[in-house]
Order: C-alpha cells, then structure tokens, then sequence
C-alpha cells in the first residue's frame, strides 16, 4: 500500500512536470497612465557606475521613461517592412547589421556584416503576429514591453528611428541617478516595487505558464483592481528600469574579444537580486527571450 | 562544575566530540541561512528571519556576505578532515593536539566573527577576528603538512599489502601529505586576492566575470583558489574514506601513486593561472584530474568487491544478486564510494560536457543561465562530501540495525534525489524552453527541497538524539571519549 502510494505521489508529480502550458491564457488589462513615447533628461555629469562606487561620466542625453512597447515595435515593422528596410525569410523577420570587429580571441563569435535576425515570427511566446502583409500586436499585449526581440532588433528600432541603444554607463546613471542606490527607487526592495519572479503580481501563475510581463510604468503607486503598487520611478522618472524585463544595452566589444552584448535590470523571472542597478547579464547578439526588451536613448 | 568539564572535555577533547561539534555548527548555520534564499525567501521566511534575528542586509554587499559565509562552512569543514586525519594517521601527540587547538579555535572564530561581521553590522574588530580565525586555521595547516613528514622512518610500513616505497614509505601517507601541503600552497592564491578585493568590501563572484574573456591576475587567482579548493577537500576526503575501509591490496598500490600524481598535476595547473601558462591551464588541470578520479574509482572498484566477497563468504558459490546485495548491505559503507560515483553525473560529467559544447551550446545561452550551471555543480560536489562526511559519521556513532540502514539509505536517497533534480535543473535548456518551463522547475523544485529539507530534518533528529545523550551520565559519549577512529578502521 505504501509502495503504491509513493509510485502515485511521484507519476502524479512526474505528470504535473510535463503538463502543458497555455502561453495564450488571458491576461489582465491594464492602463497604467504612463505615456511610452515620452523621454527623460539626463543631465551631463559624474555618477556611481558599479557596486563599489567607481565614478565615471556621461555626456547628457535623452531616454525613453518606459521599455518599447509590442505596439510600437510592431508599428516599426510595419513601417520599415512598407519602406524595405526589413525583411521576412522563412520563419523571421531580418534586418541589416553592419557587424563587430573581430579579434578571433577565445569564445569570439564573429559577427559579420549582413542580414541578421531581428525577430522570430515562430517563437510561442512571441506577441507580434503577422498575417503576411502587416504585423499586429496579440491582444491585451499593447503595452507590454516588447520581448522576444534579438539585440541586432532592438539596435534596427533605434536606428530606425535615429535613436540608439544606450550604453551600460548612460543605463546604470538614467536608472540611479547621482546617489549609490541599488534600486531605480531607493535602497530596498518590495513585491510591489517590480515585477520579479514569484512577486505576486496580477500577471503570473507560479503553478502554470510563471511569470509573465506587466504593461509599461505599471509600478508607478495606483491600485489596479485591489492590487497596489508602490512609485518605482527611477531618479529621473523612468519606469521598469529594474524587473519585468531585461534590457539591452548597445556597448559592443566592451572588451576586444567579448562578443556578447549586456543586459541589465533583472526580469520577471529573475529573484530580486539581479534587479540590482549594477548586475549584469549578457548574451550573443542573436539572442531572444519572452524575458528580454530594451529601451532607446537620443 | 564536573558535569560541565566531562562534556567539554569530550566534546573538545575527543576526536568524536570535536566533530560533532563542527557537525552541529554546520547544521545551525546551514538551517538558519538556507532560510535566506531560493522558495524560503519566495515564501516570505526570509524577511522574517532578518527582522527576528536583528539582520543588516545591505544589498551592495550581497557577494562579500556569500563568500563569508561559505567560508564559515568550508573552514569547519576543513577542520572535520583535519580531526579525521589527525585520528586515522600516526603522529605525534604533541601535533596532533596543537593541531587540533588550532583549527578548533580557528574555525569557531572564522564562523562565529565572519557571520557576525558579514549579517550583523560591519563591526571592524569581527572582520579581524574572523581573519583571525582563518590565519589559525592556516598555521594548523602547516603543523599538520609537518607532523604527516612521510620520509619519517618511524611511519614506514612492512606490510606489503599497501602501497610502499622500497625503503618502506608509505605512500598513502605521501598521498595525504601531498593534499596537506597543496592546500595549504592553494589556500593563499584565495588569502592574497581576498585581501586585495575585501579591501572595503569591493569583492565578486566568480561565476558574475566568467564570460569577459580578460581578467585580471587577481580575478585568476580567485577563480583558481574555489575550483581548487573544492577538489582538494574532495581528494582529502577520498583518502579519509579510503583509511577508514582500509583500502589496500593490488589497487591500493597502483591508486596511492596516480593520487600523488594527480594531486601534485592538478594543483600546477591552478597555480598556472596566475603565469604565463594561463592559456594551457585547463589543459594541465585535466590531465591532474584523470588519475585522481582512477584513484578514487580504484577505491570503489576495490571496495565493492570487498563488501560482495565478504557479505557471500558463507555461500559457497553466490549468484550475481547475492553479490549485489552483500554489496549494497551496509549503506553507511556502501553510501561513500556510490556518491563518488554518483558525482560523475552531477558534477564532473556536467563540467566535461560543458567544457566540451561550450561555444556551441552554453555560450549561446544568457550568462544567468551559464551561472545555474556553474553555481549549482560547485553546490552538487559541496552536498556530497556532506554526505559522505555524515556516512562516515553514522559510522563512528555505532548506528547498528534498522536504524543504520533508515539513516545510510535516506542519506543516499535523499541527496541523490535533489541532486539529481538540480542537475536536470541546470541543464534544462537543453531540452524545454522559457517560456513553458514553469511546470517542469516547479516539479524539480519540489524534489530539491524535498530532498535537502529532510537531509536537515536527518541531521536534526541526529543532533537532537546526541544533546540529549550529553545530558545522560553514561551516556555514548562517555564511550566515545576515549575511542579513537584509527582503532575502529575496518579489519
């Protein structure tokens, strides 16, 4: 009897492991308030860089104050596929890179100039669908970061526009400011600050699919439904810039021989300890996951 | 006041009770600090432990923290080894005791202090105690490289059963003289970079710079000094296991030099980090390994045929399953040699297929998802000599019976369990990915924590039993006091 109640518990546990997911089950929708088009200033000047109060300097620029959204990734590629400046081939949409130097040091890829991956239209936990003459967002998606995204994608929406990816320093000074915070808002961290793995929010289910994306500046201090946030702007007002995703970063070669390109703030599926300002995460280039976005600067 | 001084004077007097003690300090900063990450914290027990132990987490200094802790839990660690060997070899008494005080006081300091300093406020005077500790713990080190001398004539063997030079040396004790004197060379390529990077708490995770292809010679040093020290605690360990069976014969003669060997390639090569040979370093760490994992699979080779042959010597012509089960009948003496076994699985064939595909596959993944890997082997390796040490100790404690198999078996099966769920873990991307994964982590998480959470509730009721046996006048202790482990090595 014993015998065949631990075979059951286990084929029970085994069978719970293998149990499909459903990467479509609804999603709570959400207006946060916060518009995704509008940009920060940040001001020239000295800034803690690391964990261990090295300084270093940024001329002043502008930042997006939210990552980019499904909505206005699948607007540009409507827009660039119209123009041609994309692609689709089988399976992805492609854009042109125009490649890394190269140093053939150990563990280098090299990254020629060409057509690269910008998006795959065959991922299940992709949002952008596309019906073989214009790309639309999956609905309740619209304010969303955009996931899913290589980072030859996320660098093809900022040139596009004549933006850039921001650099690991003009990233880590617009998400702390001038102080050594670890937290875009202050020195310790809540559930209701973020969106990081097993917090709670509206948006997961630990038992099924796990942490999913919030919309754009959805930690900004309103309640939605009953569920009340906490204000996590950064110093300058950006939102997300810890947790729901990680967000590339446009330093290439930060090293000669390094290949991979950074990522920073932590994602919904990472524990709180990498939300911190100064953890880093890298990837090759042609990377995706539901997990990884960005964010412009100008 | 009598009461007292015979407990103390077993508890840090005999070989028995000092391990107990390393044991029960292992276990309180283990249960305590577990609660402090993973589900625990996901849970929520974490803020609470904080709050009702008057914690300061200061979140920059999260790594410091981490390697101090694990620092307090691989220095009492250490000292077990160190009480084990102390009681297995012949050596003076006047070593064996100094070295023992020693590392005794050392290791108490090093946990004590460290965690004081690292969790409760940086109080300054802690930090120097704490170096302290570990300064003890290094020159007792260096008495024991010295009372281990095997060129010695009064530790030369006769008995040609074991390994031996002509002259008569012994070359099991060359063997724990080799892994003596290298841990004690390897234990500063971590002492000259930790001071260099504690220096106001500026320190890292080795796993956190893994991918940048330049580091620097300090950053080498680091990464060298963990691979290393691991291993050697593990090879120390082998060689205990080994003394305690008795190992000897024809495997024991050609095991004894490929673990010198192994021992002395395997440790250049880390050194080699920090020179100009740094580019053919892994290159010398694997030739080191091979023959120190031969020794250890010539151990278990040897062993499992011991227990077959012994547990059948009353059938005259035992069949294939009577052998298996003479073998496996003793899980205490069994357990050892099968999770060396079973580490292939979790850590060394992990480290060989990742060094193997690694541009391939695992360089195409995150550097977070690499991190899962490196992190959780070191952790594998770490719960198995755990174990092993606990077999051993189930061993000294004369567990007989029913109760000797419930303790060696659980040991076996519920670290194999969560070890085994941590190695799908971290090589899951190979075949499910992100996005529909949950299920699968949730059901590994389950048997992780299911697993290690009744590895503590083993080890509780184990330390729960010997409490109260101290408040018993003739108690086990009382018979443990005076025994000592180079009495009990197995016939």
């Amino acid at each position: 009897m014993k015998r065949l109640f631990f075979t059951l518990s286990l084929l029970t546990a085994l069978l719970a492991s293998c149990a499909p997911v459903d990467l479509n089950a609804p999603i709570p929708a959400f207006d946060t308030g916060i518009d995704p088009t509008s940009w920060a200033q940040v001001p020239a000047g000295e800034f803690y860089f690391g964990q261990h109060e090295d300084i270093e300097t940024t001329d002043a620029y502008e930042i997006m104050i939210t990552d980019v959204t499904a909505q206005q990734y699948a607007d540009f590629l409507n827009a660039a596929l119209t123009d041609g400046t994309l692609k689709i081939e089988g399976d992805s949409v492609l854009g042109y890179y125009p490649g890394d130097p190269f140093h053939g040091v150990k563990h280098e890829l090299e990254i020629k100039a060409g057509d690269w991956q910008y998006i795959p239209l065959n991922d299940p936990a992709q949002r952008i669908e596309f019906d073989g003459t214009s790309f639309t967002v999956q609905p309740g998606y619209e304010n969303h970061p955009m996931t899913s995204v290589t980072w030859f994608g996320a660098w093809g929406y900022c040139e596009y526009y004549d933006y850039r990816l921001p650099t690991e320093a003009e990233w880590v000074k617009a998400a702390r400011g001038e102080d050594e915070r670890p937290f875009p808002w202050g020195d310790e961290i809540l559930r209701e600050n973020a969106n990081f793995y097993s917090s709670r929010d509206p948006f997961e289910d630990m038992s099924s699919f796990g942490s999913r994306t919030s919309p754009v500046g959805f930690y900004n201090g309103n309640a939605y439904d009953g569920y009340q946030t906490l204000d996590s702007a950064s110093p300058y007002g950006l939102y997300d810039m810890a947790g729901n995703v990680w967000q590339w970063v446009g330093d290439v070669q930060p090293q000669e021989g390094f290949s991979d390109r950074f990522m920073k703030g932590g994602s919904k599926d990472t524990y709180d300890m990498d939300l911190r300002i100064w953890v880093r995460n890298s990837a090759p280039p042609m990377y995706f996951s539901p997990g990884v976005g960005f964010r412009c600067v100008r | 006041m009598q009461f007292i001084k015979s407990r103390l004077n077993y508890l840090f007097g005999s070989t028995k009770g000092l391990i107990l003690v390393a044991i029960a300090m292992i276990a309180v900063v283990t249960a305590t600090w577990g609660m402090l990450s993973g589900p625990m914290a996901e849970m929520g027990v974490r803020e609470v432990v904080i709050k009702l132990l008057g914690m300061d987490i200061v979140q920059s200094e999260r790594e410091g923290r981490i390697i101090i802790l694990y620092h307090s839990i691989a220095m009492a660690v250490v000292a077990i080894e160190t009480y084990m060997v102390t009681g297995l070899l012949k050596m003076k008494e006047f070593y064996k005791m100094a070295v023992r005080v020693l590392i005794t006081v050392g290791y108490i300091l090093t946990m004590v202090f460290g965690m004081g300093f690292a969790y409760f406020g940086r109080n300054w005077a802690f930090h120097g105690l704490y170096i302290t500790g570990l300064s003890l713990i290094f020159f007792a080190g260096v008495l024991l490289c010295i009372a281990l001398w095997p060129w010695n004539p009064e530790y030369y063997i006769t008995d040609k059963d074991y390994a031996r030079t002509k002259k008569g040396v012994d070359l099991e004790r060359v063997a724990f003289f080799t892994a003596a004197v290298t841990t004690v060379i390897s234990a500063l390529f971590g002492a000259v970079p930790g001071s260099f990077f504690g220096n106001g708490f500026e320190t890292f995770l080795a796993e956190n710079v893994i991918r940048l292809p330049h580091k620097t010679t300090m950053e080498y040093s680091i990464i060298g000094h963990l691979h290393i020290m691991l291993a050697l605690i593990a090879i120390m360990l082998t060689l205990i296991i080994g003394r305690w069976l008795n190992f000897k014969g024809a495997w024991h003669k050609v095991a004894m030099p490929l673990m010198i060997l192994g021992c002395i390639v395997l440790n250049l090569g880390v050194w080699g980090v920090v020179t100009p040979l740094e580019p053919v370093a892994h290159m010398i760490i694997y030739v080191g390994a091979t023959p120190s994992m031969l020794a250890a699979l010539f151990l278990l080779i040897w062993s499992w045929g011991k227990f077959a042959k012994e547990g059948t010597a009353h059938i005259t012509k035992p069949t294939f399953l009577q052998k298996l089960g003479a073998m496996v009948s003793d899980p205490l003496k069994f357990g050892p040699t099968w999770q060396m076994l079973f580490m292939n699985f979790t850590t060394s064939g992990i480290g060989i297929f990742m060094a193997i595909r690694l541009d391939e596959i695992f360089r195409m993944w995150p550097a977070r998802e690499e991190r899962i890997e490196l992190t959780g082997h070191w952790h594998a390796l770490s719960a198995i000599i755990a174990t092993i040490i606990l077999m051993y100790y189930g061993d000294m404690l004369g567990l007989k019976g029913k109760v000797r198999q419930i303790y060696g078996w659980s040991l076996i099966f519920l670290s194999d369990i969560a070890l085994g769920a941590v190695t799908v873990f971290e090589m899951k991307r190979l075949f499910i990915d992100e996005a529909t994964q949950q299920p699968l982590v949730n059901t590994l998480m389950y048997m992780i924590d299911f697993g290690l959470g009744m590895l503590l509730v083993l080890l509780a009721v184990v330390m729960v039993w010997r409490l109260t046996d101290l408040f018993k006048p003739k108690g086990r202790w009382t018979e443990e006091t005076t025994h000592e482990l180079a009495q009990e090595v197995t016939k």
